[in-house]
């Protein structure tokens, strides 16, 4: 027994051993290409890089943390999504699956844009960005598109919802993916702006939120969308600590009522990259937040603070 | 003509303004983001109205300093500046709805709305630093230390209350009830000033020479004027 045990044990470190060189041999493969600086400035807002590694072109904030990616492509396939939190971003689709107008705040490197003007080419596609630098290089090096009916404005995410409301305008889609280099802005997380954002929906409208899981925000963040919106659906992946949030100007359909959309909407969104079926799974009504927790407003929305 | 302690009361008042100022200051971010974002201008916005009014106020508090500087006027200063920091709290939201309906430029209107909010609140608090090297200065050799030790006090108070608002304040009160406390105890500080004041002027008038008729001398300025000829 004794003598099994030991060669056993042996055995198992020999393994783990193997284990690791390969591990570490794969990681050495898998990254044979150095990542290129393509274009590096400093904005009014933080520092913007645009990063190539092969075939993929990233943008970044800031340098140092790995955490910063803002926005993605691959050079070769323009068209199809590589981040997953745009791809949970579709499931906005199976509720409202023909928007014809739809409000972006925070533009990234426009792939979002791009991709819902191929899907939609009649729809009215408004992005709105604080930082112009980021406007001009979504155009430079992300192939960000312009026309009569999909636009960019270097502007406040908040004032454009405040002055939009106030003109008499209307969105079936509204996407919140502002970030500075933390998180989102305070003022774009507060119960005040999320009630201007859902006045400036129509009827059928429907907002979706790019957030992180992981962070002392997500029970304020969530309690703050219940408490504008009612129930709303989570978009997870579990791969990834992203998280949407999924809510509409009316109370949202269960998920069995979504199902009818599925197939049609899975062939367009197929070349995209975008499988609705792994979306639709990921879709949750659950209240996994902690029910008590105090909601964000205006004057309390220690946000940043509290996201460490 | 002075209580023993008074210079260290006059320098807790001096801190407590400088305190209150950068708080208010960095409180004036958040309260202009709902209606005019959080772009580097809005920053651009609150600093110049803020340095603008203090420059007044440093102005206007040195002038009054030049007659009859007492500790009663001292803190009506404070009372004033208290009373005037309140409405931020409570008129906020009014005020910039109106000049984010009238101003479309988020810049201009940024600016406008920090005119409105701080301008007049943050002149008076300005007037206390140059108000107070009058009441702690006794003679010329000392008066360059005494406001280098005012302005030490004051601005390590600014210092303090920029971190402990940002980094602790704002995480456990809303902003208005933090600017509320301001004001309060602002307040507070200016009617404990006027009553020592208060008592001061008192038994001063008691001292005062009385000649024969029994008569109290009208003041002790045209007295020295006369001295001097």
């Amino acid at each position: 027994m004794k003598v099994n045990l030991q060669l056993t044990s042996k055995s198992r470190l020999s393994l783990s051993l193997i284990a690791v060189l390969t591990t570490i041999f794969a990681l050495l493969m898998s990254q044979p290409v150095q990542a290129k600086v393509v274009h590096q400035e400093r904005s009014m807002y933080r520092n913007i890089l645009v990063e190539d590694t092969g075939n993929l072109r990233c943008l970044k904030f800031n340098v140092k943390s790995h955490k910063t990616n803002q926005s993605c492509f691959l050079k070769s396939e323009p068209n199809r999504l590589v981040f997953n939190y745009t791809k949970l971003l579709f499931s906005g689709l199976l509720v409202n699956p023909n928007p014809e107008r739809i409000l972006i705040i925070g533009l990234g490197g426009g792939t979002m844009s791009n991709t819902l003007h191929q899907l939609f080419p009649t729809a009215r596609i408004e992005n709105i960005e604080i930082d112009p630098a980021v406007i001009k290089v979504a155009r430079q090096y992300f192939d960000f598109f312009e026309n009569d009916i999909v636009t960019s404005q270097a502007k406040d995410g908040r004032i454009f919802i405040k002055r939009a409301k106030m003109k008499g305008e209307a969105y079936d889609w509204i996407i919140l993916d502002a970030f500075n280099g933390d998180y989102i802005p305070e003022h774009l997380m507060t119960k005040e702006f999320l009630q201007e954002t859902k006045d400036l929906l129509t009827d059928n409208g429907i907002v979706t939120a790019n957030t992180f899981s992981v962070s002392k925000l997500y029970d304020y963040e969530s309690a703050t969308y219940q408490a504008v919106f009612g129930d709303f659906y989570q978009v997870k992946n579990k791969k990834n600590e992203n998280r949407i949030l999924l809510a509409g100007k009316k109370a949202l359909p269960q998920k069995a009522a979504l199902e009818a959309n599925l197939a049609a909407m899975h062939d367009r969104l197929k070349p995209y990259g975008v499988n609705i079926l792994q979306v639709f799974d990921s879709m949750t009504f659950d209240k996994d937040w902690q029910q008590d927790s105090s909601v964000l407003t205006d004057q309390y929305s220690p946000a940043n603070l509290l996201n460490q | 003509m002075t209580f023993r302690g008074q210079n260290l009361f006059i320098y807790l008042l001096a801190f407590t303004s400088g305190f209150s100022i950068m708080g208010v200051e960095l409180l004036g971010g958040r309260i202009l983001a709902p209606f005019f974002g959080s772009s580097v201008h809005i920053w651009g916005s609150i600093i110049t109205v803020f340095m603008l009014s203090l420059s007044i106020g440093y102005l206007i508090g040195g002038k009054l300093s030049t007659r009859n500087a007492n500790l009663f006027r001292y803190g009506l200063i404070f009372l004033v500046a208290g009373c005037l920091v309140m409405p931020i709290a409570y008129f906020a939201n009014p005020i910039m709805e109106a000049i984010f309906l009238q101003i479309e430029d988020s810049r201009y209107g940024s600016l406008v709305a920090s005119m409105a909010l701080f301008f007049f609140p943050t002149i008076v608090l300005g007037m206390i630093s140059p108000y107070s090297v009058r009441l702690l200065v006794t003679s010329k050799e000392e008066s360059g230390q005494i406001a280098g030790i005012l302005y030490f006090v004051s601005t390590l108070g600014s210092a303090l209350g920029t971190i402990i608002t940002s980094f602790y304040f704002v995480l456990y009160f809303e902003v208005n009830d933090i600017i509320t406390a301001f004001s309060l105890i602002l307040v507070f500080l200016g009617l404990a000033a006027i009553t020592l004041g208060r008592k001061q002027l008192a038994s001063q008038a008691a001292q005062e020479p009385v000649d024969q008729h029994g008569k109290k001398s009208q003041n002790n300025a045209s007295n020295e004027v006369i001295h001097e000829s």
